[in-house]
Parts: structure tokens; sequence; C-alpha cells
């Protein structure tokens, strides 16, 4: 779960300073702005953009090339299930259609109340014991429906 | 003497709640006022067994799993700590046949050693690669290496000897190593695993082609969705450095490298070798068009030798033990070994390093036991998203880089996923059109416009929709697909299409005579 902080200007230039003088720093501040706003907002990219001495355009092209880079701040909690061949193979279909019923979202989107936001990943690296998924930064594999259920209520809590 | 238990720090281990058993196993040998030490070492690769509690013994690891945290109380009661009896116990781990009877050389310290220790590491043979690198000087390095066989463990099996040579002759002021850790295969995680479990030695051979290329920097590019893999590098370098063997004049050598890890940003086609530089340089992870090689003009514009983390894992062994050694495993032209990667519906997952040529249903039926369901197999795919789908018939396929082109598919990285007989191939087909679809970096028009064309051909195809004729133009889509895509992503796209259609032509509602007609 994450505390995000509100979107301030010296904090975004002091993110940026921290990373400038690195080689290709642009994904590095971008990981960094996300982890501390939760998101990329407008402001900032105009603010990487003077400060690496590129173009809006190129700035803005690279956020919204990466699937990681949000525009808006996530629900508090984020659920990744992974919707890759391995997974499907396992059953992973049934899993993830049942706990988007269970938390009444799509894939891609966020609870109205702002707790979960829902999302599919391609692959987690857990083939092995298909079908997983990650809340947060906590990973979950074998997921039947009874582990599907109460990883939902995690995420829920 | 504290008893020294083992329970696997592997994210996989952790998926399957490590971290909890860990903790019961801690408190309840605290409350007994038993004197236990628990290491967290990587994973040995037997996943139908973790959470995996290992306990020191004179005689070798016992082995108990897979344990619940209501087996814990039990474990104790069977005194496990001396080996005790249990319906978990599984004897020596060393001695279970799935382990007993891989080559590991690449994986030889993953789920043994402590991947946090630099003293777990030195101890079991660590930097003597490094030692004999730093001796031999770059030119002998990339001798050796060429000589070994060794080829890129990415997929596209290119000799990594020549790679390095090519590197070593440029000449710049500058010239980097960059690891391609963006495994975003699906069915493969060794990458993963190696990089969890035994950080220390892929840090050795990206070093070692620091030296034999004259690179004084190294980038690790590892995808977002590692956060373990990231924090156990990110470690080994930062105890490394403290070590010095990264850094100026490594081991008191006249070489000087140093690395550091760069994560990526969910971005599956970052894992194609000159999108992931465009990456590292911070722009949109696009293809670029080859030649020039990025041997010539990579990161930055500079000399680059871009290698899979099973390719530079698998140099530290090369030069320890030599390239004779190595080489002298495998089958034709595909030389030494490779960790496979059983994944999906089977029921002994995990990772199998062995010498190439093992066949596919040996993988399959005998080392990952058939399907997890119990159903029959139906299909497989091999090397991911990109890699084809092959049928019980082709099981005598020997895993071979040749082998698996002659029959329409590629090994890639490695990784094997099993389908039981619920599986719609059609389904699987538009699948791998709309991966492509969302995945397509957008450079090339076969690939961007051609996958969402095949996707809604499918589409028409599974709805009967005008079928026979638009299954040709599928598969003439698919050709222009294949020959016409900038990379792999576009260009290996057809794989799985073709294979689901020329193997499982009934689940395309295909008149099969015509498929065989045509061949």
């Amino acid at each position: 779960m994450h505390n995000y902080e509100p979107f301030e200007a010296d904090r975004a230039a002091e993110i940026i300073a921290k990373h400038q003088a690195r080689e290709g720093a642009t994904l590095p501040i971008l990981h960094d702005m996300q982890e501390t706003f939760g998101h990329i907002p407008d402001a900032a990219v105009v603010m990487i953009a003077e400060a690496l001495n590129l173009s809006r355009a190129e700035v803005h092209g690279t956020v919204t090339f990466y699937h990681d880079f949000r525009k808006e701040v996530p629900g508090r909690r984020v659920l990744k299930i992974c919707r890759a061949e391995s997974c499907q193979a396992a059953g992973g279909d049934a899993i993830a259609d049942r706990m988007e019923k269970r938390l009444g979202v799509e894939l891609g989107g966020t609870t109205t109340d702002r707790r979960v936001t829902v999302e599919a990943v391609y692959c987690l690296g857990l083939c092995h014991s298909s079908p997983t998924a990650m809340l947060d930064e906590k990973v979950y594999a074998l997921l039947d429906e009874e582990k599907a259920d109460a990883l939902c209520a995690e995420a829920e809590r | 003497m504290s008893t020294r238990i083992f329970i696997s720090r592997d994210a996989g281990a952790l998926a399957l709640g490590a971290e909890d058993i860990a903790r019961k196993i801690a408190d309840t040998a605290e409350e007994k006022g038993l004197d236990i030490e628990i290491v967290r070492p990587g994973s040995r690769g037997m996943f139908w067994l973790e959470p995996l509690v290992e306990v020191e013994r004179p005689e070798g690891r016992i082995g108990y799993g897979p344990v619940q945290l209501d087996d814990v109380d039990g474990l104790f009661d069977a005194n496990f700590l001396e080996g005790g009896d249990h319906k978990l116990n599984l004897g020596l781990t060393e001695e279970i046949p799935f382990f007993k009877n891989q080559t590991r050389l690449t994986f030889a310290r993953v789920g043994i050693v402590d991947p946090r220790s630099i003293e777990d590491y030195k101890a079991t043979r660590g930097y003597e690669g490094l030692r004999k690198a730093i001796d031999m000087g770059p030119e002998e390095i990339v001798e050796a290496v060429t000589k070994s066989g060794l080829r890129g463990r990415g997929g596209a099996g290119f000799p990594t000897g020549i790679k390095w040579r090519t590197v070593n002759q440029a000449s710049a002021p500058q010239k980097y190593i960059v690891c391609n850790a963006d495994e975003g295969d699906s069915g493969t995680f060794a990458d993963r695993m190696l990089m969890e479990g035994d950080p220390f030695m892929l840090i050795e051979g990206m070093t070692i082609a620091g030296i034999a290329v004259g690179a004084t920097k190294g980038y690790i590019y590892i995808r977002s969705e590692y956060p373990h893999a990231i924090e156990a590098m990110n470690a080994a370098i930062l105890k490394a450095r403290e070590e010095g063997t990264l850094g100026d004049n490594i081991l008191g050598s006249p070489y000087s490298y140093d690395m550091e890890v760069r994560v990526g940003a969910g971005a599956y086609v970052c894992g194609e070798e000159t999108s992931l530089l465009d990456s590292l340089e911070g722009k949109r992870g696009e293809v670029r068009a080859k030649p020039p090689l990025p041997a010539h003009i990579g990161l930055f514009g500079k000399p680059t030798v871009i290698n899979n983390v099973l390719s530079l894992g698998a140099v530290p062994h090369i030069l320890a033990d030599g390239a004779e050694y190595y080489q002298e495993f495998g089958e034709g032209k595909s030389r030494g070994t490779l960790p496979i990667q059983l994944a999906g519906n089977v029921k002994f997952g995990g990772v199998y390093e062995t010498a190439f040529g093992v066949t596919l249903g040996e993988l399959v039926n005998e080392i990952g036991g058939g399907t997890r369901s119990g159903r029959p197999v139906r299909a497989v795919q091999v090397g991911g998203p990109l890699g084809a789908y092959f049928p019980p018939t082709l099981f005598d396929t020997p895993f071979g880089y040749e082998d698996f082109a002659a029959k329409d598919g590629l090994i890639g990285h490695g990784g094997v996923v099993v389908f039981d007989d619920t599986v719609d191939m059609a389904k699987m087909a538009r699948f791998a059109m709309e991966f492509c679809a969302v995945e397509s970096c957008g450079k090339c028009t076969p690939c961007r416009i051609g996958s969402s064309r095949g996707m809604e051909l499918m589409d028409k195809i599974v709805a009967n929709e005008d079928r026979a004729a638009n299954l040709i133009v599928l598969e003439d889509l698919c050709n222009t697909m294949k020959f016409g895509s900038l990379c792999a992503l576009g260009g290996f796209t057809p794989y799985p299409v073709m294979s689901a259609l020329t193997h499982f032509p009934e689940d395309f509602g295909a008149d099969p005579s015509r498929l065989e007609a045509a061949e």
C-alpha cells in the first residue's frame, strides 16, 4: 500500500536533480516520480523536458509508450493478475473472471471506492506455479478459487 | 551448535507462502528454546515442493515439502531438525531424481547458497572464472567463449564469442556491457531465478565480458515485474563494490568495470535488444533497424555487448572449467546446457538445466510429469509468446536451435508451456495476434497493422465468416509479418498462429485436408 504525496513542483525538482546527471536519466526519473506521486503529472513532463534538454513531445512520447506509467493516481492497492499463456493454460481465465466479478471491476479499472486498481499483467515469471497475481509487490501463485477470494479480500481490506 | 535450516527467498517460493513458513518456524523454535539458523537461498527449482524446508544434517540437506502453515507443528513433533520421519519428508534433496538428473552448470549454486552472502559465493568457486580471465586477458577470453560454442540464450542463438570479438575489435573511447534481463516471455523464469539465487555470478559474468571487450560500464535492464530480482541485484552490486570485484582495478588488476541496475516499465518489446537500448537511453522502446549492429553502434551510439542473463551467467563457469568442458555438453551446433523452464499446466513445474538434446517428450511427460490437471497433453508452446505450438506427435524433437527450426519452431529462452485437451487453439492463435497488437512498438507496418488485421481475421474465421477465404488471407498476412517485420515481435508472431493452424486445424473449423494438400 502506498501513501502518495500530492504533486509539488519543488519535490519534483528534487527528484529530477537526484537523477539528472545519470546517463539516460528519463526512466529513472519517471519511476521515482511515480513512486512519489502515484502517477506522472503533466506538469512533471514539462519539468523533465526542460531539465534534460528534451522536447515535451519526446518526454510525453516516452511516458505514454510504457504500460507502467500512469496518468492518474491508482487505487489504494494495485492488483495485477497474470493473463499470459502459462496462466491461461492453468485455468487463469476463470480465476481472472472470478476476481473481476468479486471486486466489481474489470481489468484496467479501479473500484468506485478507490480501494483497488486491477490490471492485467503479461507474466510475473512465476509460471512454474500458474495462475499467478501480484498485490502491490507481494506475489501469489497456484491461485484456485479459495486463494483468489482470499486475495480479493486482502486487496479490499 | 545451531541447526541450519534453508527456506527459499525466491519469488516463486514466496508466492507459495515461504515467508510465513520461515516466520512460523523461527517463532516455534524460539518458543521451544531450539537453536536454529534460517538461511534464505534461491530456489532449487522444484516448485511443486515449495515452500521447501531443508534441514542441514551430516549426510546432507533433508527436504520437507511442500510445507503449509498447518504442517509446522507436526514437523517439530516429528523432530525434523534431526531429519525425523514425516509425511512431507523427501529424503536428501539432492537425491530427488528431478534434481539429481540435471546438469547444473549455470544453476550450480541456485537454491544452495545464500545469495546475499559474498562469502558463500567465494566459498563455492566464486570469482574463479574472473581470476582466470584477468590472467588470460581480452583476446584469450574471447577465444575461450568462442570455443565453448555458447550461443545467445535469449532466443536468437547468435554465437556469443563472435559478438564479443566484434566489440573487442571496435575502437571507441567508451564501450558498454548490457545485460538483457527483460524476461517477458510467458513460461520463462530462469533469468529471475538466477538473479535472485546467484546474483554475484551474473555480475562476475558481466565483469568478464567487460574485460574481454574493453568496456568499463555495464547496465542490467530488469523488468519492473521482478521486484525481488531488482532488490537482489542491487544488494549484490553494493557488496561486490565493497569487495573490490566491481570498480577500479578489479582484484588488483589493471581492469576497471562497474555497473548498475536499470528498471524497465512494462513494455514486452523492450526484451528485443535494440528496443532495450533505446529504453535505456530514456526513449520510447522502439526497435532499431539493423545494421548497424549494437556491437558497432549500440548504447548511446557506442560499441555494446548486449547479452541475455543466461548467456552472461554461463561465462564464469566456461572460464573456470574451460571451454572444452562446456562444449562437450549438447548436440550439433547447440553446445553446453540450457536451463529449461517447465510451466503452464504441468505437474512438476520448475527449472531443469540439462545438456541440449533432451527430447520435448521426455521434458513434458517424464521430467514434467504431464499435466497438473491429469488430462491428456494437447499442445506445448516452446519459446514464449512468439514460439510455435507443438502437438504430441512432435515430441521426438530434440531440444536444440536447429532441431526446432527444422520443425518450424524455436526454443527461444527455453520456456515450455503445457496445455491440456481443454485448450482452444483458435483462441490461443487470436491471443498471439492480440498480444502483438498491444505490445507492438509501432515502428514497422507489418507488426503494427498486421497484428490488428490478424485479430480481426481470427474473429471472422472463428465466426465462420468466409472461413476458407479468410484462412488463405491469414496465411498470407503471416508471411508478410514474418518476412517484413523489423524484429522478432512481428516476425515471430506468425509462429504460434501458423503452428496452431497447421497442427490443430479442427479448432479453426478448417478442413484438415486442405492444409495437408497445401504442404
